[in-house]
């Protein structure tokens, strides 16, 4: 500053360009360089994680197959209001029979039947039948429409039908996002469903219930394992190590199947309790087709994950650290619970956000042995993606999903502080 | 001179027309079927013979059970893989319904039957969507152990709803299809009346009332290979599934298994051929279909699987199992000893019922 108050200039590099303005260029080809060097998993990311996501959640939203194959018909059903009881007129029939002729000649009429099924029951036949007779018509020449259609079936002349395609003929709807917390979405707003269609809030509730029993008893069953690995020598630990790791590299499904064979009532456990005698032949135990399964399969598969970085955090704790306690006259179980626990915590949150992450979202195991009531929210998702084809309402149940996994995430962080969490 | 050549021409043209033909037609394909035994039966029976008529390359993808869903994702991204998929006719249905399926013309695109009859006829009622072209019949019907019923064999489908009689528990499919039918069966409603029950809410609520009588005695699978296997080892008395695996226990693995057919409820399993493919893959499509739904070639799939022709006129072509040695025939869901009481799987009301009843049934389910 001083130097360019005695020039009267700016200061100069070699070349003769001002210092400053060298300065930025060396900076930005640095960034570059840094930027060219992570472009790989930049673009890896983006293409195989961030875009899929992103378009698959759009989804939860995005309703543009009513307004796109009826176009004449959405814009003349906003002047018919849907809680007069009454018909819509003339026009939004003609326009309907337009619109139809032009969406069965691209065969489209039939999706929007499917779409407007989930809606209401019957919607996916009377687009598919009535479509046969529609395609006969001739929107110039055989007006009026109204009678016809109703002619061609009667439920085009219910206020019900109309009601439906007016309510979801928006094209960002939060019908999807309703519908994935029991609710629905009808011309007089958001409803609760019937109670006998009510399922998804007590799946969610009993996803992340099971989900914490889980952690909770990999918690309890990995502790101790990792506390023996870390405190013994490093060749017998290895070993060890190795049966900790091993069903790892077997299949989930061989993994999943083989609990079946355990748990089921004609299976190993309960034969050995039946020969030794604790059980009744008559009284077998049920351990497999519940929540109880669900719970035994999956603390099994996801114990590596705990047992992982627990083992990794507690090798760095100084075994002096101990000592020193007790040499100052603390008892074991002081000396263990003062002082070795809380240098081992960071180890226990680790574990304990990946087992819940993974469990949380978990599918087969629960698919397999979960009977009823030990199935998770995803296979819900799972259905709705392959079976029932209703993408949106996935979508919006995985939108959900995720929401609740960065919820507690960052409640976590809040309560312990995710700078404690340690992987080694 | 001039005339000369083209006469030439013409007669080269005439010559090359058929050449020109199977030129057009691609030289792979992949074919999307369910995997297993079923995959078995169908290699032996249609692709190894129509790869030595023609010197096609067939690539198999047991994609089956998701095909719905990934050709609509493949039909979204503009890159469809798939050549030919053997999917329920339920599924067919949807996949015309989404428009992701060829319509089919069945008398100028499907073989006739040897005597002559239109493929349309010999085919009949189970022509049930404009882009299926049905394959085989199959039923969902109950298998029981003959060890645990002791000298009471059950002989009516009612047997799984009488807690009593046949202690031990039973395996249904997790899903309302078929098990909301055999409920109203059992409780008295008549079986042409039973769609028309099940459209109301209050006949809905009734099916699922009934079933509530043996909620706690159920085991429900998702597999069609779960209840052989329960029926093995002993865990359930009787349950449900698709009648070749029930074949294959019984005579292949011989268990001590019985058939009940009572009440069986017949479904349809064919090909489709998915929209959207190049000119030259869909003409090999074609022939390939055209190929292996003719009389012959579908009577010999049924000596590899317990499953019945589709055309009438395969029916009296079937023989015996190329392994086994025994005879198909009385193993047939369609065998008139079998099919004494049979059921009739209603495409149209599934197709409009099955998102609400579904959901109304995963509720009862998880309660």
């Amino acid at each position: 500053m001083t130097d360019t108050a005695a020039t009267g200039g700016p200061v100069l590099a070699a070349d003769g360009t001002p210092l400053k303005k060298s300065l930025a260029r060396a900076l930005r080809i640095q960034k570059l360089r840094a930027l060219a060097l992570i472009a790989p998993l930049l673009i890896f990311v983006l293409v195989s994680f961030i875009i899929p996501i992103g378009t698959m959640l759009s989804r939860s939203v995005a309703n543009d197959l009513v307004a796109d194959t009826l176009p004449l018909t959405v814009v003349a059903l906003e002047s018919w209001d849907a809680e007069s009881g009454e018909l819509p007129d003339e026009p939004v029939y003609a326009a309907f029979v337009t619109d139809m002729v032009a969406a069965i000649a691209v065969k489209r009429h039939t999706r929007l039947g499917t779409r407007l099924n989930y809606e209401q029951t019957g919607m996916s036949s009377l687009f598919r039948k009535s479509g046969r007779k529609i395609k006969k018509l001739d929107p110039a020449a055989d007006a009026p429409f109204k009678d016809t259609l109703i002619g061609i079936n009667k439920d085009w002349g219910d206020v019900e039908t109309w009601k439906v395609l007016k309510t979801h003929s928006v094209r960002i709807t939060n019908g999807y996002f309703l519908n994935a917390i029991d609710m629905r979405r009808t011309p007089e707003g958001a409803q609760a469903q019937p109670e006998d269609k009510q399922i998804l809030v007590t799946l969610f509730q009993r996803t992340l219930i099971m989900s914490l029993v889980i952690t909770a008893s990999c918690i309890v069953l990995g502790y101790p394992v990792a506390w023996i690995l870390a405190n013994l020598p490093a060749r017998t630990a290895n070993v060890l190590m190795i049966l900790v790791l091993l069903p790892f590299w077997t299949s989930l499904l061989v993994r999943t199947s083989a609990w079946k064979v355990m748990l089921q009532q004609q299976g190993v456990i309960n034969e050995v309790l039946v020969w030794v005698g604790l059980v009744a032949d008559d009284a077998r135990l049920v351990m497999i087709n519940n929540q109880f399964g669900t719970i035994v399969a999956m603390t099994h598969i996801l114990l590596p994950f705990m047992i992982l970085p627990m083992y990794s955090v507690m090798q760095t704790i100084k075994p002096t650290y101990v000592r020193a306690a007790k040499s100052m006259g603390a008892t074991d179980w002081t000396a263990f619970w003062r002082i070795y626990f809380p240098l081992s915590v960071p180890g226990i949150g680790a574990g304990s956000i990946l087992v819940f992450i993974l469990a949380i979202g978990y599918y087969i195991t629960p698919e397999i042995v979960g009977g009823t009531k030990g199935v998770f929210i995803s296979n819900r998702i799972a259905y709705h993606i392959s079976s029932s084809l209703n993408w949106g309402l996935a979508a919006a149940l995985g939108a959900i999903l995720l929401a609740v996994v960065l919820i507690l995430y960052w409640a976590y962080d809040k309560i312990v502080g995710i700078d404690n969490v340690k992987l080694g | 001179m001039k005339l000369t050549k083209l006469t030439a021409l013409a007669a080269t043209t005439a010559l090359c027309a058929p050449m020109a033909f199977a030129e057009d037609m691609a030289n792979e394909m992949t074919i999307v079927s369910w995997g297993g035994a079923y995959s078995k039966s169908q290699l032996k029976a249609y692709h190894e013979p129509y790869s030595a008529n023609t010197g096609v390359t067939i690539l198999n993808d047991d994609s089956s059970a998701e095909a719905v869903a990934k050709l609509r994702a493949m039909n979204e991204a503009g890159n469809v893989t798939w050549d030919v998929v053997d999917v329920v006719a339920a599924d067919a249905m949807r996949l015309c319904d989404e428009g992701l399926a060829l319509e089919i013309d069945a008398d100028t695109q499907l073989a006739a039957a040897p005597d002559g009859t239109s493929a349309s006829e010999d085919f009949g009622e189970l022509l049930v969507s404009e882009c299926f072209i049905p394959q085989i019949v199959y039923s969902t019907t109950f298998g029981y152990r003959t060890d645990m019923v002791g000298d009471n064999a059950p002989t009516s489908v009612c047997a799984i709803f009488d807690t009593e009689a046949y202690p031990g528990k039973r395996s249904l499919e997790k899903r309302s299809i078929n098990n909301m039918e055999w409920a109203l069966i059992c409780d008295g409603v008549a079986k042409e009346d039973v769609y028309d029950v099940l459209e109301t809410s209050e006949g809905q609520d009734r099916a699922l009332a009934k079933l509530d009588t043996i909620k706690d005695d159920v085991i429900w699978w998702s597999a069609g290979a779960d209840t052989p296997q329960l029926l093995a080892d002993g865990e359930v008395v009787m349950g449900s599934t698709y009648n070749g695996r029930l074949f294959s226990v019984i005579e292949e693995q011989k268990q001590p298994v019985a058939m009940l057919w009572d009440a069986q409820v017949f479904d349809l399993d064919g090909w489709i051929i998915p929209a959207g493919l190049s000119p030259e893959r869909q003409a090999r499509a074609l022939d390939y279909i055209m190929f292996a739904t003719d009389t012959q070639r579908l009577a010999d799939q049924a000596k590899y699987i317990s499953y019945g022709p589709a055309r009438a006129s395969s029916a009296p072509l079937v023989g015996q199992h190329a392994e086994l040695g025994i005879d198909m025939a009385p193993h047939m869901p369609t065998d008139p000893n079998n099919a004494q009481n049979t059921f009739l799987f209603n495409y149209e009301f599934w197709a409009d019922y099955r998102d609400d009843i579904e959901t109304k049934f995963q509720a009862w389910l998880a309660k």
